[in-house]
């Protein structure tokens, strides 16, 4: 065991998954001398050399289009975007051709892309530097999206990614990059990835989390314990597929589903965990699943950015309503209030 | 059709060279200072007497005290981020003071010398780099648009109002600002398509500053840039970025190109950038101080200084004039900046949409409720 940030992790695991493939490559703007703009690839460059990790022209469709090429070469690159919202230039190049190769070629083309993505906001960053696009990919099929919480699964999944014969978005949590952590680095990686992670055991209510605010939702529990409510916590790690067993068992037990995430309320992630588990178990529920989420807002400029973020408090209140005490979403769920 | 930068069989440039100092650019003043005959450029800068000169001056040393103050209040926690424009002043003033008012700018993040000059107030310029709004100043007002993110976007935006001006059948132009790296994208690759194809009166102006964050200039295009745009059918000119005079004049005659019906002009600034990318960045990673030191001797600023001595202009009383314009428009942006009151919860849902949206009606309908359970507690 080791303690690192959760950056150092992920950088240890992209050298890793580099010593074990000498097909693995690297690329994105900035990645190489300056070690990208979190330094996430610090130091790679100088030990790979520039052919495995390369620093490219300015534009992201070239680049992935370029990483698709690489890929029907042989090779599996792993390619940083700078920032979530600089991911759009390139979603054409992602959604209708990486998503779809694989398909279109029925399989005789594999396309073992892993997109690294600092994602979410929290640190005052202005505009397109704070967005959570997950769900414009969770929407596409062929690909695959997870998102990692903590040191250990970001140095264990980062290694899962590359070794995935499909292509991953990798979504990395920007403001908990200097989050510290123990991690095994001798574990081998295990195949499937992203099965979610009971985080801390509870039986009153599920609350569902990923990425940025599982720390925030584990002390949502601790908080609400204080009140003496028991809050199961869940990491989801992965997005696409989302690991439904593991929820619904959860569910099954508390009755009670809370989902928190950065991204905007409608149409998301939080929207297709609330869908799904009153499919699969609507006769346990005791109450409609709650979303505490973004608004369905663009990200604000740095000074309004508290408000949009899904706190400690704000999931507090979510996990009130479901347990019907008062709080702000009380018969806003049930239909009651404001349509 | 005009071609101002002699074609010629491309050269891999050594990566990490950093610009292409052998090709040729047009320059009028030199790094001493001396005004140097040109045959072609001359014409356009005619009517510049000392006492405009002077006024160059004034606004860059203006802008360059600007630079100073932002990045001073970034340090003291007052902005979240600060783009230094620092080296850059020439590029920015020489473009800007060619343009009329009914002129429409898009310009990247890094032109704020530029939104200065088009009448921004100090305190809206530092709206978005201390998180308050999305965009500082009303569009419309200054005919510039709000400063752009994403690298390129702003070029096709330029290109498509300069095909609503020719409908309208106006003589007014349009500029669009970017940067060297902005250069690989799509976006302004097809912006030059679009102009092009509809002859449209707009300036691509690249601000070279040799490097995109840790990126040099090499990484993104192997002969000068100023030869690209002759492929989409576009003429360009290659600038000393660092000589006002220069800029001003390539800026002239695109200007005039533009609205004399001829089309579109790619002028090449070639400049540097002597400060960091943004107050989050660390040049030391990737850029050695030989280079920056040999830019500094062709400091745009020092240059003007210098013909302006030669002219007997910079005398004590000029130096005091411009030293205290700039104090007063630094005293005032810092003013600003800390006078200014932060936004409001409800600021949140505002303008997302310009009619009702139900989704959102609710949201905060329902945030407010959450908020108000919160009243009479303190630190809210
Ligand atoms: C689409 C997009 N990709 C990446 C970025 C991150 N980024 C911001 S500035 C920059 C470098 C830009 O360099 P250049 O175009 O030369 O302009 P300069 O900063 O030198 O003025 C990068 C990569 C971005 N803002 N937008």
């Amino acid at each position: 065991m080791t303690s690192m940030t959760f950056g150092r992790a992920i950088n240890a695991g992209l050298r890793r998954a580099m010593e074990q493939d000498p097909r693995v490559l690297i690329m994105g703007e900035d990645v190489g001398k300056l070690g990208g703009v979190f330094r996430i690839t610090d130091g790679l460059q100088k030990d790979f050399g520039p052919l495995r990790v390369v620093d490219t022209p300015l534009a992201e469709s070239g680049i992935m289009g370029t990483a698709v090429g690489l890929a029907f070469r042989g090779y599996r690159p792993v390619v940083e975007i700078q920032f979530d919202g600089f991911i759009y230039p390139a979603f054409d190049q992602i959604v209708s051709q990486v998503a779809k190769m694989h398909y279109r070629s029925r399989g005789t083309v594999k396309l073992p892309l892993t997109i690294r993505v600092p994602f979410g906001g929290g640190i005052g960053s202005p505009e397109h530097h704070s967005e959570s696009p997950e769900a414009y990919f969770t929407h596409t099929s062929g690909l695959r999206v997870i998102s990692v919480s903590n040191p250990q699964d970001a140095y264990t999944m980062i290694q899962q990614a590359i070794a995935s014969d499909d292509p991953v978005l990798y979504f990395e949590p920007k403001r908990r990059y200097h989050v510290k952590g123990e991690v095994d680095e001798a574990a081998a990686p295990q195949l499937p990835m992203g099965s979610a992670r009971v985080v801390s055991e509870g039986s009153d209510v599920t609350l569902v989390a990923y990425g940025p605010l599982v720390p925030t939702a584990r002390d949502a529990a601790v908080a609400a314990s204080d009140e003496g409510v028991s809050v199961e916590v869940i990491d989801l790690r992965s997005l696409a597929p989302i690991d439904f067993a593991t929820v619904e068992a959860s569910v099954r037990k508390t009755g009670r589903l809370v989902i928190t995430h950065e991204a905007a309320q409608s149409g998301g992630v939080g929207a297709e965990i609330a869908a799904s588990i009153t499919e699969r178990c609507f006769e346990y529920l005791e109450h409609a699943p709650v979303r505490v989420t973004g608004f369905d807002i663009p990200y604000p400029p740095a000074r309004l950015e508290s408000h949009h973020l899904p706190d400690l408090d704000r999931i507090l209140d979510g996990v009130d309503c479901v347990l019907d005490r008062p709080s702000s979403l009380a018969g806003v769920v049930s239909g009651s209030a404001a349509s | 059709m005009r071609i101002q930068v002699s074609l010629h069989t491309p050269v891999r440039h050594p990566e990490n060279s950093g610009s292409f100092p052998t090709d040729p650019y047009v320059q009028l003043v030199t790094p001493d200072g001396l005004r140097t005959p040109d045959p072609l450029y001359d014409r356009w800068i005619e009517d510049i007497d000392g006492a405009r000169l002077q006024e160059l001056y004034i606004d860059m040393a203006v802008i360059r005290r600007i630079d100073t103050e932002a990045t001073a209040l970034q340090r003291q926690g007052e902005l979240g981020l600060w783009p230094p424009l620092l080296g850059q002043e020439a590029a920015q003033i020489g473009s800007v003071r060619s343009l009329r008012s009914s002129d429409f700018v898009f310009p990247s993040y890094r032109e704020n010398g530029v939104a200065y000059c088009r009448g921004v107030e100090p305190g809206d310029l530092m709206k978005v780099w201390r998180g308050n709004a999305g965009a500082g100043w009303d569009p419309y007002q200054v005919n510039m648009a709000p400063t752009q993110v994403i690298i390129g976007a702003q070029a096709l935006h330029a290109a498509g109002y300069a095909m609503g001006i020719t409908r309208d059948g106006t003589d007014d132009a349009v500029i669009s600002y970017f940067g060297d790296g902005a250069t690989s994208q799509g976006d302004v690759n097809e912006a030059m398509v679009f102009a092009a194809s509809f002859n449209s009166p707009v300036i691509f102006f690249c601000t070279n500053n040799q490097w995109a964050i840790s990126e040099p200039v090499t990484l993104q295009a192997q002969v000068p840039i100023a030869n690209r745009a002759p492929g989409f059918g576009i003429p360009s000119i290659r600038v000393d970025g660092n000589d006002v005079l220069a800029v001003m004049a390539a800026t002239r005659e695109a200007l005039d190109r533009a609205r004399s019906g001829n089309g579109p002009t790619f002028i090449e600034a070639v400049t540097y950038r002597m400060g960091p990318h943004t107050t989050a960045d660390d040049p030391t990673r990737y850029r050695d101080s030989a280079e920056l030191e040999r830019w500094r001797l062709k400091d745009p600023l020092t240059r003007l200084q210098a013909l302006l001595v030669s002219m007997d202009l910079f005398t004590e009383e000029f130096a005091a004039e411009a030293a205290r314009r700039a104090d007063d428009v630094a005293a005032e942006l810092r003013a600003a900046c800390l006078g200014m009151p932060d936004p409001l919860p409800a600021d949140v849902f505002a303008h997302v949409y310009s009619e009702p949206h139900s989704w959102l009606d609710r949201q905060q309908e329902q945030y407010s409720r959450y908020l108000s359970g919160f009243a009479g507690e303190e630190n809210r």
